[in-house]
């Protein structure tokens, strides 16, 4: 399998679980990005490919299982006071308009932005959510990881970020949106609406192998792990315990 | 027994051959990965283009030009002072008890991985930073501070070398003439060894230039062109390093091209090194 780096991990994990159960497959995970993973889907060069984006227009040729979901938080210093944003005042931060924490409410001190970089599928939802045709600020702060925006957002008060609800910690604060607070329930009522699906791909029908491997990740165990490891799973919280 | 020679001799060229034929096909493939898409966008647009959004199709890396020239700059101000001053104090006043024990110091210095000097800026220096001069302390000042140190072994060890290559006739010349100890430095040894410093310089420049993770981890790497030394920036390296990992596409062959730029100013301040001592021997 290969494909999006954000669900590589995760796979990985999966990957390991199920070679526990089944000693005699050996199952090779690969990162690539999620336009690699659709390629690498198609051409056959992998079993299975890895998205962490719904599929495009003329990319439908593929068929997709959804195998979990996984919402971006914005994430402030815990010292920030601000709690709340709309998603057209993250828009505004983010694209440079608002420059300045005042203008939301907080104290007389410019903003510093800090964004993932250019093709990274985080970004890629992140534009598309909350962006839409605007265009991040030339001036945000790179970093190539969800851990180093989270580094960077826990030692400097004055800066905004974006990671994978999973990963957010008690080092920073996850804001909430229009006065949802992400979570596990407010993502599986549909409230929450910066939530984006880890999919699994395939080309035709999958392989017999494949297909086990799939049956396996949807299995109540298999997506037990996925919700310990942060993401949220696809049966209802109940079904987990 | 010459036929073991010959042997031995072939065996030894095809091992030099191969490693010279490894740096011929990294240019190359370095040039047929990039080269097509700076024709694509324009050569011009390419290198004094202000706006670097690949996901729109704009490839212009002028601003990461001039973060690499402004960091590097930065990094030599301070270390060309503070590596002079070491090679003075190494060459000439140190006991040698205490030479001892600085020379591997300062060699140890270019054993430490730039990750850890990374992480140490990012843990140290940029908060530092951040809290006395203003600004987000991921910046080029931070950058500079931490590459001056990294340059530090270049710039001793090579100028060290020039100056003990000096004849003992210069030191003892000047000596026997009634100059004092600091005027036989300063007046006769710097300027004797001079082509082996500059030399020394232009490979810590070099060495600055192509620095990557620390400066990945240090630099903050905004695209926008800096306005200040507290601005964040993105040099040459670090648009490759960080975001390699996607790319595809256009994208990727910009970042290869990104590589050209960079090798062309490498060749050139390494070529300027290799020249300037050569002309050490003549003096």
């Amino acid at each position: 399998m290969a494909g999006s780096t954000s669900v590589e991990p995760f796979a990985g994990v999966l990957a390991e679980e199920y070679m526990k159960l089944h000693p005699e497959v050996q199952i090779y995970v690969q990162g690539g990005g999620s336009t690699a993973g659709v390629e690498a889907a198609r051409s056959h060069a992998a079993n299975i490919g890895m998205s962490s984006r719904s599929l495009l227009p003329n990319e439908k040729d593929l068929s997709a299982v959804t195998i979990a979901k996984d919402a971006i938080a914005v994430i402030v210093h815990p010292s920030n006071p601000i709690r709340n944003l709309s998603l057209i005042q993250v828009g505004e931060v983010f694209s440079g308009k608002v420059k300045n924490w005042n203008e939301l409410g907080g104290p007389d001190h410019p903003i510093f932005l800090v964004t993932r970089e250019e093709g990274s599928g985080t970004r890629e939802a992140f534009q598309k959510f909350v962006m839409e045709k605007e265009e991040i600020s030339l001036a945000a702060l790179v970093q190539d990881s969800n851990g180093a925006i989270r580094q960077v957002v826990s030692s400097d008060p004055n800066t905004i970020g974006y990671i994978s609800l999973g990963l957010v910690n008690d080092k920073i604060k996850a804001v909430e949106i229009s006065g949802v607070e992400p979570s596990v329930s407010n993502i599986e009522n549909g409230s929450y609406t910066l939530v984006r699906p880890f999919l699994f791909l395939f080309s035709g029908e999958p392989t017999r192998e494949a297909k086990t491997f799939v049956d396996f990740v949807l299995s109540p165990p298999a997506q037990r792990i996925l919700s310990k490891e942060g993401l949220v799973s696809i049966l209802p919280t109940t079904a987990l315990n | 027994m010459d036929i073991k020679e010959k042997l031995i001799e072939k065996t030894l060229l095809v091992i030099a051959l191969s490693s010279i034929t490894i740096l011929a096909l990294i240019t190359f493939f370095i040039f047929e990965e990039g080269l097509p898409l700076i024709w694509k966008v324009g050569p011009r647009a390419f290198i004094l283009g202000n706006r670097w959004v690949p996901s729109q199709g704009s490839f212009g890396i002028f601003p990461m030009i001039v973060s690499s020239f402004w960091v590097t700059f930065g990094a030599l101000l301070l270390g060309i002072p503070l590596g002079l001053a070491c090679t003075i104090f190494l060459c000439e006043l140190t006991p040698p008890s205490i030479g001892l024990f600085l020379r591997p110091a300062i060699h140890l210095l270019a054993a430490i991985p730039s990750v850890i000097y990374g992480f140490w800026g990012l843990v140290v220096l940029v908060p530092l930073v951040r809290n006395y001069l203003g600004g987000p302390g991921l910046s080029i000042l931070s950058g500079s501070i931490i590459l001056g140190f990294m340059i530090l072994p270049t710039i001793i060890s090579i100028s060290e070398d020039s100056i003990k290559a000096l004849p003992k006739t210069y030191k003892e010349g000047a000596l026997a003439l009634g100059a004092t100890h600091w005027q036989t430095i300063w007046r006769v040894m710097i300027p004797a060894a001079r082509s082996g410093i500059v030399a020394s310089i232009i490979l810590g420049m070099g060495r600055a230039i192509g620095e990557t993770m620390a400066m990945i981890m240090i630099l903050g790497n905004a695209v926008k062109m800096p306005s200040s030394f507290l601005d964040s920036a993105r040099t040459l390296t670090t648009n490759i390093g960080i975001e390699m990992g996607y790319a595809s596409g256009d994208h990727r062959h910009a970042l290869f091209a990104t590589a050209i730029v960079l090798f062309i100013i490498i060749m050139i301040l390494n070529s300027a090194a290799i020249l300037l001592s050569r002309r050490r021997g003549g003096g």
